[in-house]
């Protein structure tokens, strides 16, 4: 059984206090994290605002298939994370470690997807700089909206990445028995910045794919 | 503050609610409304937030404190939207005098 | 006598180890304040070096001791060096990072380790910034609007960009750090209304950090990302508009004026009650106003933007709420003053920077009124007076607070007492120059000097010349406390534990303190700034 004692830090008096502060801790950062995502979302709108048309004719070049999958996908992946942290809550190793796999895999199919669709932009000379084209008048506005598809989706990517890395040595603490029903913060916030980057998606998903689609 | 383990059914149904909703934006994608096409896709999204934060996130269960940062997050990028577009969306109602362009 | 021998032998924070190592991977949150010490004082003379360049080329009209280009670049390293790497993080990493946990009673902040990473992250983004302006420095003007940053300009401006980034995360954890510990980790007793200010005003500080940083985060990603990888977000070429640019760096930068005015404020609050010997006038005033300033900051950016092309009713609306946010600030002075009066008081050099700053800051304030009238700033933005204005606030009030909390609680830092005739002599200098250097600049903006030109015409020679001369008797300020604060940690005399006979359970440990800052979990059972009950009775902490 893991040693309570060693688990409690030494700038707390308890571990109550330590969970409570962990978990501000966490939700301070995702409040920043809001502002960063946000201000691309400002700059998105902004865009969308002056340029209608243009935004419409370019979101229609993106693979709604594929970006709805990818959203069940990720949403899938937001349950298991769910079901991971409750098993932690609950002291079951082998459920915990089961349901961090999960999530992993499935986080691993999105950024699969996210892949093959980079590709076919790739492909379709959509990606902005030198090589970018797109046929018609509104061939600047709409390298403005890929701009940000590639920001706002290549910065989620990452965030996801980094959330897979966690994952990982999440499951290795637990192999090594660090954690239990009486602690188990660091799965539980990072249960938090998982949810909070499925939620990026969430808005994502129909700002980019969805603008002008009847 | 004691810990509040949910019931895995709850999890369930929100992933259930989720996917319906999902489904629901995009196939109200694929209907002509015009403007609302994007509030209701907007909204659609805030639904899937709420439930996600509230449920998955377990913010339904805790302190005042986190909601009050919680909420604070959110404003906080109201306030950057809101007074942006007060920008650009009165742009266009002033004319400028002759000989200024 | 014995009591001296006895503390040859005392363990405290800086002796308990030594090593580079033990300094290296610290976790105690007093080194750590240290360390933050040693780097901004690298920067503030770095960036001082960069005004001393300026107002060198500013003696003559004619531009001729520096090309444009490079004129241009020193105005930018300039601004951005002091406003980033001095600055921002100044009284926060420094004082905040050494008093916070001690003003609660806490043995560390509730993230030591973040606390740490902080400061090799800004360590980091310094380097980076160091590495821009040794390989050629950036003209964009520490505000880096595009298209000239995102496309047209030919200097290091990822670089740049890159450095302020990674910096921007240090303020993020230190504001995280000093939130969650001020929330959860009180000793039993202080209620929020028994907190001293200087914990209110950093508090305040902390969620401007936290809630404005990552905006200039993304911002300069943003242009970095347009720069390196030419994929048009601000552009003018494609559509893109420089406003938006404007809009998401100002959202941060505004308010970034008040993480650097609000922690000065805080340490005044402490000074002026020592040197009054008398309590706040207005406690919940002077807290709420912190609060207040820290939220309203957020609303005003817009005045930066009275002739950018933005809206006219923006422009009204924003002038509006930064008429609003001028009364905190004006209540706090309020309360100062009245706490100063009918008070005992005494010059001490930390109260000499202390009355410094209030009509410092009171003459900067005001003129930022005249700033916030759309009408009057037509006239005046991009002129000598806005320079003039904002460097009364950073300099006149900031860095005169800034001093004045160093040498407050420099007896509790090293353990020394600084040499008192020389710092009051200092803290004269510097308010003589200072006056000498900026007045002259409110005369010269009114009267249409632009600012960010290194020529002139001729008739505003005079003005020039004798901002130039008060900044070098300014830098002769600056030095002296160098000079004498480094002497006194050798040659100091040794400090007891309240030395000032301050209130502050800081003051209740000894000078230096012990790593873990207290024995015993304090109880608190008095209000803050409880001078004058010390003058009736003899007071012992309470002991859990």
């Amino acid at each position: 059984m893991p040693d309570h004692s060693t688990a409690l830090a030494h700038q707390f008096d308890d571990l109550e206090q330590q969970h409570e502060s962990v978990s501000l801790g966490m939700w301070i950062f995702l409040a920043t994290e809001i502002m960063f995502f946000g201000g691309m979302f400002l700059g998105y709108s902004v865009y969308r605002g002056i340029y209608p048309a243009a935004y419409g004719e370019a979101s229609r070049h993106l693979d709604v298939v594929l970006g709805a999958v990818n959203t069940g996908v990720l949403l899938s992946s937001s349950l298991t994370m769910a079901l991971a942290v409750q098993a932690a809550q609950l002291g079951g190793r082998r459920t915990l470690v089961l349901f961090l796999i999960a999530t992993i895999a499935l986080g691993s199919v999105f950024l699969g997807i996210k892949g093959l669709e980079y590709y076919h932009k790739y492909e379709e000379q959509l990606i902005p700089g030198s090589n970018f084209h797109f046929d018609g008048p509104n061939a600047g506005h709409a390298q403005l909206f890929f701009s940000f598809y590639f920001v706002m989706t290549g910065m989620h990517a990452l965030h996801m990445i980094v959330g897979i890395g966690v994952m990982v040595v999440l499951i290795l603490l637990t192999l090594k028995g660090r954690f239990s029903a009486g602690y188990h913060f660091p799965v539980e916030i990072s249960g938090l910045y998982w949810h909070f980057v499925d939620i990026v998606w969430v808005f994502l998903f129909p700002l980019l794919y969805l603008v002008d689609r009847s | 503050m004691p810990e509040h383990i949910m019931e895995k059914k709850i999890y369930y149904a929100v992933f259930g609610a989720l996917m319906v909703l999902l489904a629901a934006t995009v196939l109200i994608a694929y209907i002509h409304l015009g403007k609302l096409n994007f509030i209701a896709a907007v909204s659609i999204a805030v639904v899937k937030a709420v439930l996600i934060i509230l449920y998955f996130m377990h913010v339904r269960y805790s302190s005042r404190l986190l909601w009050i940062f919680v909420g604070a997050g959110f404003f906080w990028l109201g306030i950057l939207f809101a007074l942006s577009f007060s920008d650009y969306l009165t742009r266009g109602w002033l004319p400028l005098p002759t000989g200024w362009e | 006598m014995s009591s001296e021998t006895i503390r040859l032998y005392r363990e405290h924070y800086l002796n308990c180890s030594y090593g580079v190592r033990s300094w290296l991977l610290t976790k105690d949150h007093k080194r750590i304040a240290l360390l933050f010490l040693i780097s901004i004082t690298l920067f503030f003379f770095l960036g001082g070096a960069f005004a001393v360049l300026i107002r060198l080329e500013l003696l003559t009209p004619q531009g001729d001791l520096v090309e444009s280009e490079t004129y241009n670049k020193l105005f930018t390293m300039h601004g951005i060096i002091m406003i980033f790497f001095f600055l921002i993080p100044s009284i926060p990493t420094v004082l905040g990072n050494f008093l916070l946990p001690m003003m609660i009673g806490a043995r560390d902040l509730a993230f030591p380790r973040l606390n740490l990473l902080s400061w090799y992250i800004f360590s980091l983004g310094g380097l980076f910034t160091l590495g821009a302006v040794i390989s050629g420095g950036v003209d964009t003007g520490w505000t880096f609007y595009t298209p000239y940053s995102s496309t047209y300009a030919n200097t290091h401006v990822i670089a740049t960009a890159v450095g302020i980034f990674i910096t921007g995360f240090s303020s993020i954890l230190t504001g995280l750090n000093f939130i969650v510990t001020t929330h959860k980790m009180r000793a039993p007793g202080l209620t929020w209304f028994r907190l001293p200010l200087f914990v209110w005003s950093n508090y305040a500080t902390a969620l401007i950090m936290v809630l404005g940083t990552p905006v200039i985060a993304i911002t300069l990603l943003l242009v970095g990302i347009e720069r390196g990888f030419h994929v048009g977000i601000f552009d003018p070429k494609l559509g893109g508009d420089p406003l938006l640019f404007q809009h998401l760096f100002w959202f941060y930068s505004h308010p970034a004026v008040y993480i650097m005015i609000l922690p000065g404020m805080g340490v005044i609050s402490e000074l002026v009650t020592c040197f009054s010997r008398k309590r706040i006038f207005g406690y919940e005033f002077v807290a709420f106003a912190s609060l207040a300033i820290a939220v309203l900051g957020f609303l005003v950016w817009g005045h930066h933007m009275f002739v950018s092309g933005q809206s006219p009713y923006a422009g009204m609306i924003f002038s509006f709420l930064s008429f609003l946010v001028a009364i905190p600030s004006a209540v706090k002075v309020f309360n100062w003053t009245a706490t100063l009066y009918k008070g005992s008081i005494s010059f001490d050099a930390p109260m000499l920077y202390a009355l410094g700053f209030i009509g410092l800051f009171t003459v900067g304030g005001l003129t930022g009124l005249f700033l916030a009238t759309l009408a009057v700033d037509v006239h005046v933005t991009d002129t000598y007076f806005v320079v003039a204005h904002f460097h009364y606030i950073m300099v006149g009030g900031m860095v005169m607070a800034y001093l004045g909390g160093i040498h407050f609680w420099w007896p509790k830092i090293s353990g020394k007492l600084y040499p008192e005739t020389w710092a009051r002599f200092a803290a004269l200098v510097v308010f003589v120059g200072f006056n000498l250097t900026f007045f002259p600049q409110f005369i010269l903006g009114y009267l249409g000097m632009p600012r960010r030109y290194h020529a002139y015409p001729p008739e505003f020679q005079v003005l020039n010349v004798m901002s130039t001369a008060g900044a070098s008797i300014l830098a002769v300020g600056y030095l002296l406390p160098m000079a004498y604060l480094v002497w006194s940690m050798r040659y100091g005399k040794a400090a007891t534990d309240n030395p000032w006979d301050a209130t502050g359970l800081e003051w209740q440990t000894p000078s230096p303190p012990p790593t873990e800052n207290f024995a015993d979990t304090p109880v608190v059972t008095w209000e803050a700034y409880d001078y004058g009950a010390k003058e009736d009775k003899e007071k012992e902490p309470q002991v859990a």
